[in-house]
């Protein structure tokens, strides 16, 4: 029986096993998709929220605050990229003034530092590149961007490496209270927990209903995003958002930490929460509410789209409560999140320890994750030392984002260990730049079917049926 | 009876009126050069085409072929189909017959294994 | 120091390496990113490569071999496996490989030839989801003709360019059935014979205005939503029509590889997102050269050739201290002809100038005209299409005392 059983494995669930993973507990992560991060975390803007958005007093003002403070020191720790870049919220008229002078207020009282209200000229001495119809912005200088994928990525490494167990395909159909504990099954599989996280994203209400919890409801904010070249992350050089409304925080442009530009989301209640595909109005309003708060966006750099679901819940905050004891809801955690995810495992945890969960030092815990991208921050020295004790680093597979064969093994062998094309994608950002794999997927599909030991037709872009190729040549006619 | 053509000899691809009486082509225009209006007289009374494909080696990799002169077109499929159930030991090297006589043309590597004699590197394949 | 670098070792930089070896270069280097040289023609297998060049049909490995061939007869030394990752204005180029790990090399002279990739499916914002299936042509023809190994089995083609129209022949020789081939333009920007030989021959619809406004499928894909666009290539909403399929394959362009070229300060042009060249191919950064489809996308493989050796030759005369600009004609476009290479003509001497025209046009004269407005070249055509490179040829002594020169098509 594990001590700890989390379902989910988006970056509530990675931050929750990272924490836990440093106690002396039997801890296990549930994740229904073949990788981590694969649900909201996924398609997510990545951006460290300042915390001024939130009303006061709620859960999400707190933990978004705490979690930003959290941020710096756990992305340094997990060698995760974090940018301070700062965010800017823009108005375009006296109401949006009205609407920035609230949210300087608020921010305030959330306690978030550094605020300042900006005028036009020196909105535009901060960032050229906005819109000359702007006339005034919220500056937040302690706002910030990561990867949201590889920050769950190494949070959930991380807790595997100090002895945290991650099952994926393990999709929870049901979960039973049989004398002290949680008998939670899939399909094909069930596992004991004497304390159940529910970190189910859109699916925590289903979750929940498993264990006679009826209590809320999730439902899926479709966002769709447009990615440009990483030569164009320069346009602009803080996130800029504008003036937000009842439907969110509008369309964004941001750089990104590695020096794409992003547009979007868009925002879009929808029935069915496994409908990940983008829209043609969708796409075409990301570009054109962008372009209505940056100049100069080079929409001709576009390199892809996509599509996030953001797990939304019915109170307005984020919905953590515990509906029976040593289960505990982490649900609807929509913006900010991603922000807040240390800080909602933080006060989990105590929830934990006031359900009776004990929790002892583990002596052996190591904190410190190597940088997924170790060796494109190395010196040419230390690149070069690193390619004579091992030739893959020599080798590039990737070219429009320089990743080496040595970079590709090495994360198919550190954990949590990617499985497919996209996994590998996540990991190194081979397949990330602007060919988006064009060059490098053959030899990708190559080096996995290797190291998986498979077949090279049964390398999958995304798990399941989503193969690459469907045989071999020649096969066909032969079967004639 | 009219054709309209567009030749495939060259790029030009220029396009080719053929006129035919009693299955015999007495009448070619809009050709540039001569191997058009052969091309075009070919094409009404026996079309034919190079097959260009890959052939299995025995260690599971494929190389370049083709038919060293053009097949009837409507042999295509069966070419293909006796290159697909072949499998061929290596070395292969460009140029070389991989087999012989299938429907008039030989099926020839295009490309395989090559050494290069300036020793700069021992052997390459592609 | 190396006098002269060479930036890929597909068709353009074999070609320029024998064109500098030929005017006395010896201290040359080919650097190539892949396994062997001759580049993208390697998975190339399909033939019409080479009549104009070498008077006879090849298909693209044997092409690329005649090239391989001469560069190994003249001892032209070459590096595979070899990633450039740098190269300065001053001519400093930074490489990696497996055995030399990270390594400088001084140049004397550089000549880009590093190619182009095709435009992949993000690019174009089709709505719907992300499921594997969809690959650019020229990848599918990596898998298909390099891998041995089949993409898919029921084909839609996007793109009607030539990699596109020969990837539909391959896949069906292969087995597969291809199910269309949707153009967003009323015209193909692939030859006529590929058209002919490659969908006719097999009943392959070609359907022009028409593209693909849909993706479906959550793992795999399942199939794709095709619609006809009006006259400004919006797709009108009641043709849409679906198909379904397992493989979608893209055909909607090449971009000049020009990363290298922006780390060297190079000017680019935005029509051709190559470099601006002068008659030699020398760029704005003296002593760096571009040829091939790193400086605008051909048409055919033997004007790759014919560029690269240009560049070869004005690279050796550089090095040699023999290359003089005594002018400085800019040449410009009126946007019926969209772009020309050169842009620039620096040397007083019969210049073939290249340009693509932006439609198709049909009877016109393509006139030259000095900044006076003097006519110093004209030429009829019955017709021009954007998918075919023309070129013309202007002598001497008309460019002698002209400032400018424009390009215009009149109709």
């Amino acid at each position: 029986m594990y001590d700890v059983v989390i379902i989910g494995a988006g970056v509530v669930g990675s931050m929750m096993a990272r924490l836990l993973s440093a106690f002396e507990l039997s801890v296990c992560v549930l994740e229904k998709e073949n990788d981590v991060s694969n649900g909201a975390t996924k398609a997510n803007s990545g951006i460290v929220h300042a915390g001024f958005d939130a009303v006061e007093g709620t859960l999400k003002a707190k933990l978004n605050v705490r979690g930003s403070q959290m941020m710096p020191k756990i992305c340094k720790e997990l060698g995760v990229d974090y940018k301070n870049n700062g965010s800017l919220v823009i108005g375009f008229c006296d109401e949006d003034k009205n609407t920035l002078l609230k949210l300087f207020l608020r921010g305030q009282k959330n306690g978030v530092k550094g605020l300042e209200i900006l005028d036009r000229d020196a909105l535009l001495k901060k960032e050229p590149n906005v819109s000359h119809n702007a006339v005034c912005a919220l500056w937040a200088p302690t706002g910030a961007i990561v990867s949201p994928y590889e920050l769950a990525i190494a949070a959930m490494g991380n807790a595997m490496d100090n002895g945290v167990r991650l099952k994926l395909d393990f999709e929870v159909k049901s979960i039973k209270k049989e004398c002290e504990a949680y008998v939670i099954s899939s399909d094909k599989e069930t596992v004991l927990a004497r304390y159940v996280i529910n970190a189910a994203g859109v699916f925590a209400d289903r979750v929940a209903k498993m264990i006679g919890d009826n209590s809320f409801k999730i439902h899926a904010r479709r966002g769709e995003y447009v990615l440009l070249d990483s030569e164009c992350g320069n346009t602009v050089s803080h996130t800029i958002f504008t003036t937000p409304t009842k439907m969110g925080k509008g369309i964004l442009v941001s750089p990104t930490v590695h020096n794409n530009l992003l547009l979007g989301p868009t925002s879009e209640d929808i029935e069915n929460k496994e409908d990940k595909s983008t829209t043609q109005k969708g796409l075409f309003n990301v570009i054109m509410s962008a372009e209505k708060s940056v100049d100069n966006i080079p929409r001709n750099k576009t390199i892809t789209s996509f599509c996030g679901l953001r797990a939304v819940g019915d109170t307005g905050d984020f919905i953590i409560n515990s509906p029976v004891k040593g289960f505990i809801n982490l649900a609807g955690i929509e913006s900010p999140g991603l922000s807040a995810s240390p800080a909602i495992a933080e006060y989990a945890l105590t929830m934990l320890k006031n359900q009776g969960l004990a929790t002892v030092k583990k002596s052996s815990f190591n904190p410190i994750r190597k940088s997924a991208h170790y060796f494109k921050y190395a010196s040419t020295e230390e690149k070069n030392e690193i390619i004579k004790r091992d030739s893959a680093f020599g080798r590039i597979i990737c070219r429009c984002e320089t990743v080496t064969e040595g970079e590709i093994l090495y994360a198919i062998r550190t954990n949590p260990k990617p499985r497919d094309l996209d996994g590998i994608k996540r990991r190194t950002r081979a397949q990330m730049g602007r060919c988006q794999g064009g060059f490098c997927s053959p030899y990708i599909t190559e080096i996995l079917a290797r190291e998986l030991n498979i077949p090279v037709e049964k390398v999958t872009k995304c798990g399941g049926k989503s193969i690459i190729n469907t045989g071999k040549t020649k096969e066909e006619t032969l079967n004639d | 009876m009219k054709r309209n053509l567009t030749c495939i000899v060259c790029p030009m691809g220029c396009s080719i009126d053929v006129n035919i009486e009693n299955g015999e082509v007495i009448d070619i225009s809009g050709n540039s050069c001569p191997r058009g209006a052969e091309y075009a007289k070919n094409e009404c009374i026996s079309p034919v085409r190079t097959v260009t494909t890959t052939i299995r080696c025995s260690d599971g990799s494929v190389i370049p072929v083709k038919t060293d002169m053009p097949i009837p077109k409507d042999k295509v499929f069966e070419c293909m189909k006796i290159i697909n159930h072949t499998s061929i030991p290596l070395p292969v090297y460009p140029g070389d017959v991989i087999i012989k006589d299938v429907f008039g043309s030989n099926i020839v590597a295009t490309g395989g294994t090559y050494n290069d004699n300036c020793g700069c590197k021992k052997q390459g394949r592609f | 120091m190396t006098e002269l670098v060479i930036i890929g070792g597909g068709p353009a930089g074999m070609s320029a390496a024998v064109a500098a070896y030929e005017r006395g270069i010896r201290d040359i280097l080919i650097l190539e990113r892949d396994s062997s040289l001759g580049g993208i023609l390697q998975q190339c297998i399909h033939n019409g490569f080479g009549l104009h060049k070498f008077g006879e049909e090849l298909t693209g490995p044997e092409y690329a071999l005649k090239y391989i061939n001469m560069v190994f007869k003249r001892h032209i030394r070459y590096k595979l496996n070899t990633m450039v990752l740098d190269i300065t204005n001053n001519k400093v180029i930074t490489a990696t490989n497996e055995t030399d790990g990270i390594f400088k090399i001084e140049a004397k002279a550089v000549i880009l030839a590093m190619g182009c990739r095709e435009r992949p499916k993000g690019a174009l914002n089709i709505a719907g989801t992300r499921p594997s299936g969809i690959y650019t042509a020229g990848t599918a023809q990596k898998f298909v003709n390099m891998k041995g190994y089949m993409p898919g089995k029921n084909v839609v083609i996007l793109g009607s360019g030539d990699i596109g129209l020969i990837m539909a022949r391959r896949m069906t020789l292969e087995g597969a059935k291809v199910h269309a081939v949707c153009e967003l333009m009323p015209y193909s920007g692939g030859l006529p014979r590929n058209i002919e030989q490659c969908l006719n021959d097999f009943n392959i619809p070609l359907k022009l205005s028409h593209t693909v406004t849909k993706i479906h499928g959550k793992e795999r894909l399942e199939g794709v939503t095709i619609a006809r666009v009006d006259e400004s290539r919006n797709p009108i909403p009641e043709t849409e029509e679906y198909i379904s399929c397992d493989t979608l394959l893209l055909s909607v362009g090449l971009i000049p590889e020009n990363e290298l070229s922006k780390t060297a300060k190079v000017e680019l042009s935005h029509i051709t997102s190559g470099a601006v060249v002068d008659q030699d191919r020398q760029t704005n950064a003296e002593g760096i050269f571009a040829c091939g489809n790193v400086l605008h996308v051909h048409d055919l493989v033997d004007f790759v050739s014919e560029e690269a050796e240009i560049a070869g030759k004005s690279a050796a005369e550089y090095i040699n201290g023999t290359l003089k600009k005594t002018v400085n004609i800019p040449i410009k476009t009126d946007g019926k002809v969209r772009y020309s290479v050169p842009q620039m003509i620096t040397r007083e001497k019969d210049i073939t100038v290249y340009f693509r025209v932006a439609d198709v046009f049909h009877n016109v004269k393509i006139n030259v005209k000095n900044e006076n407005g003097e006519l110093v070249f004209s030429k009829r055509r019955t017709k021009a299409v954007p998918g075919e490179m023309e070129s013309i040829t202007i002598k001497e002594d008309k460019i002698k005392n002209a400032k400018e020169l424009y390009i215009e098509l009149e109709e």
